[in-house]
């Protein structure tokens, strides 16, 4: 525990998913694609290529990799909804780092044909749907879709845009209706720069909990263990797991959320759990493999 | 068929076409002004929580994900809960994303002892924006030719509509003078009154006046342009929104495309709030404001 909450749960039933040495391969995979598709970003900021605000998402990728693992497992392919800082998401769930990388540069063949920017990516391919910049407004939106399709939808909230009245009021609706909907809550402890202490003391899982959402809760442990262990047993009724993380970055990678990031780095951690039992080859192919696809997004 | 019951039928056929109507407290007594047929969820008539700003989101995913839903706001100025999310998502998906985001808003207004927010039409606070459509349809035809449009179409409708008029069975057809004194430019409720005070202008003064009804109110379209052209001392735009919105929007578009014209001026409720009790109130205006509007601007000739 950091302090940030307790532990809540509420009616959890797990799936009980161990993810095989095999599985957790792909996770390193699509959350390695990622780091250094940021990392890329972060250098084509410092260049200037790419010009606009961006909201990296380096250091909270294990989450979005873990659950499109999950569901690709499952053999579900979500409709996903999320918001600014999203790269991870859309990487992790099969969006084109291409088109991202063009998005980004504002190019029209961008996923969003440059509209989007950084902050409202999309994917068609993908099934993952843009945000438009309102803290948020994609949680009701996830909600009215998750209703209209009844099909497993995935939202991804900041601890802030949680925070919204109306993100609270649809996670609400979302009970009431018995929703095919997984809220993922992922909780870097600070809005810019306040944290969650100082703008409330409560956590997003207890009111969730109090609106007898089937199943919540909070994890302080971002690892693909940890999430995996405690996704919950069905995607056809609505859930909701808080997710602790931390920023290698901050926005355009102007700071980070640790001093040292390497210390708690959960990226680092899988690797090293993972070379436990695999050779040093398969991960520099991997890194190889990643930088490939990254030279010929950005080139 | 009066333009309540115009109304019921298009939510039944919508309903039974297998879209959905969305809102609050739906089935309450009335049925929202007797628009709504007796229908319930298990038909797709989905009662919303009170959660306004939520609501406007949950009709929103509902349009994303294809089902042309309907939304049913039951005092227009309730959308300055319920516009956030339609105009700055739904309005501008297709244009961002590609993705098309239809919805239908039926926005209903009322006037009278209301108080200062549930009063008046407030589509104005849509115009503004991009990517909406906004019609104020206060006949059966009216009604049904825009739901045809917007089913045949990908857009946001906003329908601007009024209880006052749905007791009416009649169609308004424009009153077309030859080389009229002075234009009415009527918008919503204000339609019937202004049909009101051009008799009165007629019978009493002597004045010849043309009135052109504005239904479509975006894009807007200039439908009375030989008519302010020709306008002896003037035209006016008429709201039950305030003036400082579409009707002074629209106003100025007949300056700009009519450099000649004679003024073009717009008038609304009144610019203050209103107030529960009668001497306090803000109502649109009445036969007799406009008559005395129109007399005013003649004088100064």
């Amino acid at each position: 525990m950091d302090g940030r909450g307790d532990e809540t749960v509420s009616g959890w039933s797990k799936a009980l998913i161990t993810l095989t040495h095999e599985q957790l391969k792909k996770v390193l995979s699509k959350a390695l694609l990622v780091r250094r598709f940021e990392e890329r970003v972060y250098e084509e900021v410092r260049r200037g290529r790419v010009k606009i605000p961006v909201y990296l998402a380096a250091g909270q990728e294990m989450t979005a990799a873990t659950l499109a693992v999950i569901y690709e497992n499952l053999g579900i392919k979500p409709n996903i909804f999320i918001q600014h800082r999203g790269h991870s998401t859309y990487l992790s769930f099969g969006g084109a780092p291409k088109a991202l990388a063009h998005e980004l540069m504002g190019l029209p063949d961008g996923c969003a044909g440059g509209m989007g920017g950084s902050a409202s990516i999309q994917s068609i391919e993908a099934n993952i749907y843009g945000h438009d910049g309102l803290m948020g407004s994609h949680v009701p939106i996830a909600v009215g879709f998750a209703y209209e399709m009844r099909h497993p939808t995935i939202c991804f909230v900041g601890d802030a845009a949680g925070e919204e009245d109306y993100s609270l009021t649809a996670i609400g609706w979302a009970s009431t209706k018995n929703l095919p909907i997984l809220f993922v809550i992922e909780d870097n402890n600070l809005s810019i720069l306040t944290e969650k202490q100082v703008r409330r003391n409560w956590e997003i899982s207890d009111v969730a909990s109090s609106m007898k959402l089937p199943h919540v809760r909070y994890l302080t442990d971002s690892s693909p263990t940890e999430i995996a262990n405690n996704f919950p047993v069905s995607t056809k009724a609505p859930a909701l797991l808080n997710i602790c993380t931390n920023r290698k970055f901050w926005h355009a990678g102007a700071g980070s959320d640790q001093p040292n990031y390497d210390e708690i780095d959960p990226l680092l951690q899988l690797i090293k759990h993972l070379m436990h039992n695999e050779t040093a080859a398969w991960l520099k192919d991997q890194e190889s493999l990643i930088a490939d696809i990254i030279n010929e997004a950005w080139n | 068929m009066n333009l309540r019951d115009t109304i019921k039928s298009v939510v039944k056929d919508h309903l039974t076409t297998g879209h959905k109507a969305y809102g609050q407290c739906l089935t309450a007594v009335g049925w929202v002004g007797g628009t709504l047929p007796e229908m319930y969820e298990e038909h797709g008539m989905v009662e919303l929580s009170m959660a306004d700003v939520a609501g406007g989101g949950f009709v929103v995913g509902a349009a994303l994900a294809g089902g042309r839903p309907m939304y049913i706001i039951r005092y227009q100025g309730f959308n300055w809960f319920n516009a956030p999310i339609i105009l700055n998502y739904a309005c501008k998906s297709k244009e961002l994303w590609g993705r098309a985001c239809p919805l239908f808003i039926r926005s209903i207004a009322m006037e009278g002892a209301i108080g200062p927010v549930a009063g008046s039409s407030h589509h104005s606070l849509y115009f503004r924006m991009p990517g909406v459509k906004i019609f104020s349809p206060m006949t059966s035809w009216e009604y049904r030719d825009c739901y045809r449009r917007f089913m045949e179409d990908d857009e946001v409708y906003y329908i601007s509509e009024h209880r006052g008029a749905f007791g009416n069975s009649s169609e308004l057809p424009n009153v077309l003078e030859d080389s009229p004194d002075f234009v009415l430019l009527p918008i919503s409720i204000t339609r019937f009154a202004a049909m009101e005070a051009t008799k009165i202008l007629a019978a009493d003064h002597g004045l010849r006046v043309s009135v052109i009804h504005q239904y479509q109110l975006k894009p807007y379209k200039l439908n009375a342009a030989s008519q302010v052209a020709s306008a002896k001392f003037g035209s006016v735009v008429i709201d039950d929104d305030y003036a400082d919105g579409i009707a002074r929007s629209i106003a100025q578009r007949y300056h700009e495309s009519i450099p000649a014209c004679k003024p073009v001026y717009s008038l609304g409720l009144d610019d203050r709030s209103a107030g529960f009790a009668s001497h306090l109130d803000n109502l649109p205006p009445s036969p007799q404001k406009i008559v005395e509007f129109v007399l005013s601007k003649c004088s100064r000739e």
